[in-house]
């Protein structure tokens, strides 16, 4: 078995819909979280805070440096991601196929290095 | 016995991929396999001359080479204890063919074409491992660099295997989507074989076998995917004529060949197939694919008694109807060479100048035979120089320089 990361990203100047619309959503990505669980695939999964929450941090010169926002500007930033367990690229895919049609967004599938 | 290193490395080239798709499949590592396909080579190299060749050179390979696989992974087992390859060591199954479905190569296919790859990396990791085609010839049929070609399959590769794409024939739901990959990637290496990119053999026999081979193997797996017919009956159209093709190492235009020595029992074939298209469309109101309108269109070139009484008004309005589902230069390309056959070769020009796909060799020769025809020769001299210089078919040149030399003024 491999991990593999699904990762959603949003655009900096897309705006989030209101939280009725975002319901189903929710509810959707819910379901395919208990799919997962249900199938052992699931390893670990999380929904990001907007970047405007985010603190970089900088310890590779002399003294830790911090700052608000993100470490690069960027046209696009992580919002949320699935970590899952699949036998290969192939099942992987096919997770990543649910996710984005749960979460109505582009999934990112990369695998981790071995361990 | 004794046998010259070329006359072994030929029978390698032959052998590769069956050798090469043997071990992946077994040992699910294609640095592996290559690796030890070519660790292969230098042994037959040393022993063939010596003993002669085994009665079955392609198991001999397979089975050297797959010890040399096994001794490899020995010994990195032993450098590192969490190997897990070390697993499929013990595999014992006979690896000879198994059946269509089972077929390595089948498996290995669809991996090579799998749609998390780039489509150029596709094409030259199917070439490379099907064709044994070196990384320079690959990096010659696509105009990249050397470097590139093989950062390409590098990249590729070290994809495949990190991110563990499968060495699978694709289930019954993913394979209609997946076969459009595979059948691209078919269609090039046969026509890699038809016409050579470069080297000195200006048809490579082994590889439009290898991709009529493939054809058929995906068709009898997919009877119901009227593409796969068509892409079979495209190639099997198209290699009919292969004899003909060729005199005395130049190339000979359709409209110049000897169409008594085409080959009747692939034509008859190939129609059979192109009915069965026609049949299939209109029963299911499915338009046909690329594939099948141009198997359509090579069926009326071989159903024609010459170049002149060619039902050109037929072979265009294929094009036309290609030029909807699949539009892109070759359709326009040979519209154009329709509308010189059915409205004049200055029709035909103008259509071709509108095209403008400089450095594209078929542009070059096409629009110089309409000049010469056209009889503006200094002109045609011109293109016939732009088509030499845009292709490195030794044939495809001949024919192009002889033509150049009767230019007239």
């Amino acid at each position: 078995m491999t991990q593999y990361l699904l990762s959603v990203h949003h655009g900096v100047d897309e705006k989030l819909p209101p939280v009725e619309e975002m319901q189903p959503v929710f509810e959707a990505v819910d379901r395919f979280n208990q799919k997962l669980q249900g199938e052992g695939a699931w390893v670990f999964a999380g929904g990001l805070m907007p970047i405007d929450q985010a603190t970089t941090v900088d310890n590779t010169g002399d003294k830790p440096i911090v700052t608000d926002g993100p470490y690069a500007e960027s046209k696009e930033y992580l919002g949320g991601f699935w970590v899952i367990e699949a036998p290969d690229l192939d099942a992987a895919l096919q997770w990543a196929k649910e996710g984005s049609q749960a979460c109505r967004g582009k999934v990112e599938v990369r695998p981790f290095q071995g361990v | 016995m004794t046998e010259p290193a070329e006359a072994i490395a030929w029978i390698f080239r032959e052998e590769f991929g069956r050798v090469v798709a043997s071990l992946v499949c077994r040992f699910g590592d294609i640095d592996v396999a290559e690796d030890a396909a070519s660790e292969a080579l230098l042994v037959a190299l040393e022993k063939w001359p010596v003993d002669g060749v085994p009665p079955s050179p392609g198991g001999w390979l397979t089975t050297t080479a797959a010890n040399r696989a096994i001794d490899r992974i020995r010994r990195e087992q032993q450098r590192d204890a969490k190997h897990q390859a070390a697993l499929m060591i013990h595999d014992d199954t006979p690896h000879e063919p198994t059946g269509v479905v089972e077929d390595d190569r089948l498996r290995l296919i669809f991996t090579c074409c799998h749609p998390a790859l780039a489509p150029e990396a596709r094409v030259a990791l199917t070439l490379r491992l099907f064709g044994g085609l070196t990384v320079a010839e690959i990096a010659a049929a696509f105009l990249v660099s050397e470097t590139t070609m093989a950062q390409r399959i590098t990249r590729a590769k070290a994809k495949i295997k990190g991110a563990k794409i499968p060495y699978r024939v694709p289930s019954v739901d993913d394979l209609a989507e997946r076969l459009a990959g595979v059948l691209t990637v078919v269609y090039l290496v046969f026509n890699e074989g038809y016409l050579a990119s470069a080297g000195d053999e200006p048809i490579r026999a082994e590889l439009a076998d290898e991709a009529l081979r493939l054809g058929r193997v995906l068709r009898s797996l997919l009877p119901d995917e009227p593409e796969a017919t068509g892409l079979l009956a495209l190639m099997l159209l198209t290699d009919a004529r292969r004899a003909s093709r060729v005199a005395d190492g130049e190339l000979v235009p359709l409209p110049e060949q000897d169409r008594g020595g085409w080959d009747h029992a692939l034509i008859t074939e190939g129609h059979d197939l192109v009915r069965e298209c026609l049949a299939r469309a209109r029963e299911t109101g499915r338009p046909p694919g690329r594939y099948q309108l141009l198997a359509a269109v090579n069926a009326v070139h071989t159903d024609a008694p010459s170049w002149a009484d060619t039902d050109w008004h037929q072979i265009a309005a294929l094009y036309d109807q290609l030029a909807v589902v699949d539009p892109g230069p070759v359709a326009a390309l040979n519209r154009a060479i329709a509308s010189a056959e059915l409205d004049g070769p200055a029709v035909g020009l103008a259509e071709m100048d509108r095209l403008e796909l400089t450095g594209y060799h078929a542009w070059h020769a096409t629009r110089a035979d309409l000049l010469r025809r056209l009889g503006r020769s200094a002109e045609a001299r011109a293109e016939y120089d732009a088509a030499i210089a845009a292709t490195d078919n030794s044939a495809e040149r001949a024919f192009l320089s002889r033509r150049r030399g009767q230019l007239a003024g």
